[in-house]
């Protein structure tokens, strides 16, 4: 089997996924099509020798729709024969795409992909292209199925997080992310989005709240208590009877921050490589992703690590740093009392609470911000998972070269 | 023509006037005939009219189906009630796109069905009366709307405006319907009705429906406009939150509505009967035909009512005993027009007791049940009285006072002096036996036991209790009695515990056996309220207080060494428990504390002192923890049929759902057997009796009973 590698891995700055956000104003498939150029240009790549462009794109309707790969492709000018397509996998699409991409590279099939992905929550929000699983009510009964917020709730409840654990981890999401903001951390992955003329629109993560307390944090309210009350706290305890009562305790301040970004990644073969004077930084060694229970929903990390160590021969101990996506904070908590892993490998930059999470974007946005601090602190391995709705988990192994 | 009446007037309006054998208007194989005969003479005569009302020539307009009519579908199986369905389906379509407007002027109540066929009508003016409703009562069958009135309503309504009507059965009078839509007019009486609807057809002579005109679209949007979904997405929960996912039909209707906004108009029907036969198959449609709608009516029927004996009218009613249930007693005697007679030790007691029955009555009037003035006509009803001599006269006297059968001995004796010789005395208790207590009457025929439920006013059922002399008039009168009263009567004989203390003494019980077996009690409540019982059985008895339960059983152990028997042993683990807990100092909630701890607000958690007590690391399959906790009121209500506590299985079936609870989805404790088949039951329960203990073995007989099916 051929080797996978990561050439290279850039992003957008994630911008405020409101109407006064300042990436509001440029359209999604510009924002994936602007890293498509730069990744050309840094590497001094001639787009033709692109195989494929895999986007991940969750709410793909609207703006969104409609192969958002391929249409990216056409933008950046990529020649007719480069062709795009676009996923979903929920939340771990941005991965799925870094995933798709090594196992077409792995497989022989195809030498040179792009994956990453592109969410504009502020211009086509989330649940804009409904779905199935969210709404069809025979699903949803079939499935038990509580908004990800309870089910974010659900696990605090089992695993003892109070309040003040959520809030607690939550700051130092915020405290990571304000260092690695102003120590420069990101520079090598971000690319400044600009407009039609050249000016500059957004140049770094916007969201971040460096001066963020534990008091400002215990102020805002739970989020979810009354979608707990009105009936979801029953679904969910019906699955879990030990229960006597969900606590509410995820807020805005402890939530992945909503916002709009893209990600591409640079996959390749080993040959294709050589061929085109590229220079591997890291092999991807392998994937896994995996289905779990849908009512608490966000437990796949745990089981998506554990598959993927086993397939690469490997544990925890070979592991230097995690970027687990903190979709809400007990689902960190989670993965590291699961697995036992500590807090100082991971999310050492911060994470979604601080930075935002641009739903299929984010994916490829971790394997970027893994790399770099890979590199920069001269790790070897890295781990990169995410949970995705109605119960699935992704992760992927790197290990630089 | 048949069961109808047909005219033209001379304005040139069609009138189909609805006239079935009968009563009521309801959709049986008679109905389906004259809908056919109408609809050919209308589509013949078309040139002879330009409009058409349909109605009615009864207090109603048309009921909705026939539950017998359906169950036979259901029985008959493979495509009869496809096929069925599908002709309602397209006699409505015939209706709507007859090529003349068409107006439904609704001179009384229309339901499930009968809603439908106003539906199908391009207009509706309503008479605005009283006792006028409409609804959708299919949910509570089991069932939804199949004739197109879920995909009409929701094409009228919307789906916000629709899904509460179709989910939940409400019946909403006619200013209600005129406010959401659902009719279009209101009239004060039929001649107003009729002109209305006449002068819409005048002016409205190319009506069509919404869905039959270019460019509709269904208001609101389709399931998936996000002013639909936000609702949407919450709904399913708040569906599970009543049903606990034990009543598939909610759940369906909405699946059902929400899908048929995806869709075109045949397509949709299509769906609707598609839904309509999957839930006609469920056990829960059966069951909640079968008790909830043929047996709770062949009870108001008086089924279990001696005939031949005459209909009693009670005019002048005493209770003894201002207690709490005195007191709710004398409240549902006022509310039926009964005089009441309160009698306590002292008038001190009495008039407490009446104000806190009027308490009650200002509750119904906040609500808008009821005008202040009828309040103060009824509250005028209860005298309160401290001398036995003002029992004079009373046709009825009912005992509620402490369960001590010296005292209530002597009580019937002392009032049988001033009562007529053919007055009915009564007994409220709910551990004494009838016969033991008919000691001290004078008259044993006359004799009987009516024990009714706490709270009062809200428990709709009366258990009857035959003693060994209790004569077959006395029962035909207690029978009409609480049906004067507007409750359930359920017919039992005298045996220890009656039928319903008896069976649901179990529930708690199971539930004490897997506390002390060390199961989690968050596990055993959670699982508790999943198999459909109202609270877990550890709530259960905080709510009723164990102290109180505690003396009953300690009475009940009195009773079983003075006359022999066993009856205590059967809840003994509960009472030991209680004894515990008592012994603790938490018998309940009215003490803020008893296996729960209460906080002022109502909110309650299990005490954390339970697991030093009894452990709760204990693991037992979910499935064996609900079926323990079912199987062991039902084997006991096996026994109850076996013995002759009960004779029919309606009485136990309707009493287990209203007196204790009882899951309505399962039909009430003997259905609950076939419905999971008798065979299956015995495996099942065989499995739990080698597990678990000799409990669950149920006698043989009753099964035979039951797998013959009545």
């Amino acid at each position: 089997m051929e080797s996978a590698y990561i050439y290279d891995a850039v992003r957008t700055p994630r911008g405020k996924g409101k109407q006064d956000g300042s990436l509001h104003r440029v359209k999604p498939v510009r924002l994936l099509a602007g890293l498509l150029t730069a990744l050309a240009s840094r590497n001094r790549l001639d787009p033709a020798d692109v195989d494929d462009v895999v986007a991940g794109c969750a709410s793909a309707t609207g703006e969104q729709g409609a192969a958002i790969g391929k249409a990216a492709a056409l933008l950046a000018g990529w020649p007719d024969t480069v062709p795009g397509m676009q996923l979903d996998r929920f939340c771990a699409s941005g991965l799925e795409a870094v995933n798709i991409a090594a196992a077409k590279v792995m497989s022989g099939m195809e030498s040179l992909v792009v994956a990453g992905g592109v969410e504009s929550m502020s211009r086509v929000p989330m649940g804009a292209a409904g779905g199935a699983i969210p709404l069809d009510p025979e699903l949803m009964n079939l499935a038990f199925y509580v908004a990800q917020g309870v089910s974010a709730d659900l696990i605090a409840t089992l695993g003892g997080y109070t309040r003040e654990k959520v809030d607690e981890f939550a700051l130092h999401s915020q405290q990571k992310a304000a260092a690695a903001l102003a120590e420069g951390w990101f520079r090598n992955s971000v690319v400044p989005v600009r407009d039609r003329l050249g000016e500059l629109v957004l140049a770094v993560d916007e969201i971040c709240k460096p001066d963020t307390t534990m008091e400002i944090l215990a102020r805002l309210k739970p989020s979810f208590a009354k979608m707990g009350a009105l009936g979801m706290d029953q679904v969910a305890i019906a699955k879990y009877p030990q229960v006597q009562s969900i606590i509410h305790v995820h807020t805005a301040g402890n939530s992945s921050g909503v916002v709009d970004g893209a990600s591409a990644v640079l996959i390749g073969s080993r040959a294709a490589g050589e061929r085109f004077c590229l220079r591997p930084r890291a092999r991807i060694v392998t994937t896994a992703v995996v289905g779990s229970e849908p009512t608490i929903m966000l437990t796949g990390p745990a089981p998506a690590v554990r598959k993927l160590l086993a397939k690469a021969g490997m544990s925890l101990s070979d592991i230097d740093l995690f970027e687990v996506n903190e979709a809400f904070a007990s689902v960190v908590l989670r993965f590291m009392d699961e697995l036992g892993v500590p807090e100082e490998q991971v999310n050492v930059c911060g994470g979604a609470i601080a930075l935002g999470h641009p739903i299929a974007a984010t994916g490829g946005m971790l394997v970027a911000t893994l790399l770099d601090e890979l590199e920069r602190r001269q790790l070897r391995r890295g781990i990169v998972t995410l949970c995705a709705g109605a119960g699935m988990g992704i992760a992927a192994l790197i290990e630089r070269v | 023509m048949r069961d109808a009446n047909y005219e033209i007037n001379e304005a040139g309006i069609a009138i189909v006037s609805i006239d079935m054998a009968g009563k009521l208007n309801i959709m049986n194989d008679a109905y389906v005939a004259m809908l056919d005969e109408a609809l050919t003479r209308l589509e013949a005569e078309r040139e002879n009219f330009v409009g058409v009302i349909v109605t009615s020539a009864k207090d109603g307009f048309v009921a909705g189906g026939d539950v017998n009519k359906i169950l036979a579908l259901r029985d008959t199986g493979g495509n009869a009630a496809q096929a069925f369905i599908g002709h309602l389906k397209a006699q409505l379509r015939r209706l709507e796109t007859l090529g003349r407007p068409v107006a439904a002027a609704l001179n009384g109540t229309a339901l499930g069905g009968g809603l439908e066929l106003a539906l199908a009508c391009h207009y509706r003016v309503a008479i605005d009366g009283p006792k006028v409703r409409f609804g959708f009562p299919e949910v509570g069958l089991g069932i939804l709307p199949a004739s197109g009135g879920v995909v009409r309503a929701v094409r009228l309504l919307g789906l916000l405006k629709a899904l509460p009507l179709l989910t939940q059965g409400k019946q909403i009078a006619a200013r209600e319907a005129l406010a959401l839509g659902l009719i279009d007019a209101v009239a004060a009486d039929r001649a107003e009705m009729m002109a209305n609807a006449q002068a819409w057809l005048l002016a409205n002579p190319k009506a069509a429906q919404p869905w039959d005109r270019k460019g509709f679209a269904i208001p609101g949007g389709d399931m998936f406009n996000l002013a639909n979904a936000s609702a949407l997405s919450v709904m399913p929960a708040m569906i599970f939150k009543q049903t606990r996912g034990l009543l598939p039909a909610a759940e369906r209707i909405l699946a059902t509505a929400a899908e048929s906004t995806l869709v075109g108009f045949e397509a949709a029907l299509a769906i609707e009967g598609e839904n309509f036969c999957e839930l006609l198959a469920s056990p829960a449609a059966e069951s909640l035909m079968r008790t909830m709608f043929l047996q709770m009516n062949e009870i108001s029927a008086g089924a279990s009512r001696p005939a031949g004996a005459e209909k009693k009218r009670f005019r002048k009613v005493g209770v003894l005993g201002a207690g709490m249930m005195g007191r709710g007693i004398a409240h549902a005697c006022a509310s039926a027009g009964i005089e009441v007679v309160l009698k306590d030790v002292s008038l001190e007691a009495a008039e407490g007791a009446k104000a806190l029955a009027a308490k009650i009555f200002d509750a119904r009037v906040q609500r808008g049940g009821m005008t202040a003035a009828a309040r103060d006509e009824a509250l005028a009803l209860i005298r309160p009285a401290a001398r036995l001599a003002e029992l004079a006269g009373c046709d009825l006297v009912i005992e509620a006072v402490f369960e001590d059968v010296a005292l209530k001995q002597r009580m019937f004796a002392e009032v049988a002096a001033v009562l007529p010789a053919d007055a009915i005395l009564a007994t409220n208790t709910s551990t004494l036996p009838i016969s033991l207590l008919a000691k001290g009457a004078s008259t044993p025929k006359n004799f009987i036991g009516l024990h009714f439920f706490s709270p009062v006013e809200k428990m709709h059922v009366v258990e009857i209790i035959c003693g060994a002399e209790t004569g077959q008039t006395c029962l035909a009168q207690a029978y009409d009695f609480v049906q004067q009263i507007k409750k359930t009567p359920i017919v039992v004989n005298d045996h220890r515990g009656f039928f319903t203390s008896r069976v649901f003494s179990m529930y708690p019980d199971e539930g004490d056996r897997l506390l002390r077996e060390g199961v989690d009690p968050a596990v055993i409540e959670n699982l508790g309220r999943q198999t459909g019982m109202p609270v877990g059985p550890l709530a259960v008895q905080d709510e009723v207080m164990m102290d109180m339960m505690l003396r009953a059983y300690q009475a009940n152990q009195k009773l079983d060494a003075e006359l022999g028997g066993d009856y205590a042993a059967t809840f003994q683990v509960c009472g030991e428990t209680q004894a515990m807990m008592c012994g603790l100092d938490r018998p309940g909630r009215a003490a803020g504390r008893g296996f729960y701890d209460y906080k002022a607000d109502g909110e309650k958690t299990l005490w954390p002192g339970l697991a030093g007590l009894f452990g709760g690391n204990t693991g037992m399959p979910a499935r064996d923890i609900k079926d323990r906790l079912m199987f062991r009121m039902v084997v006991e209500a096996l026994r109850c049929l076996d013995e002759g506590v009960v004779e029919t299985l309606r009485d136990g079936n309707v009493g287990s759902i209203l007196a204790f609870g009882f899951p309505v989805h399962t039909g009430g404790v003997f259905r609950f057997v076939q419905s999971y088949g008798a065979a299956a039951f015995m495996t099942r329960a065989g499995e739990l009796a080698r597990t678990y203990g000799a409990r669950f073995e149920p006698p043989a007989g009753p099964i035979r009973r039951l797998g013959a099916g009545h």
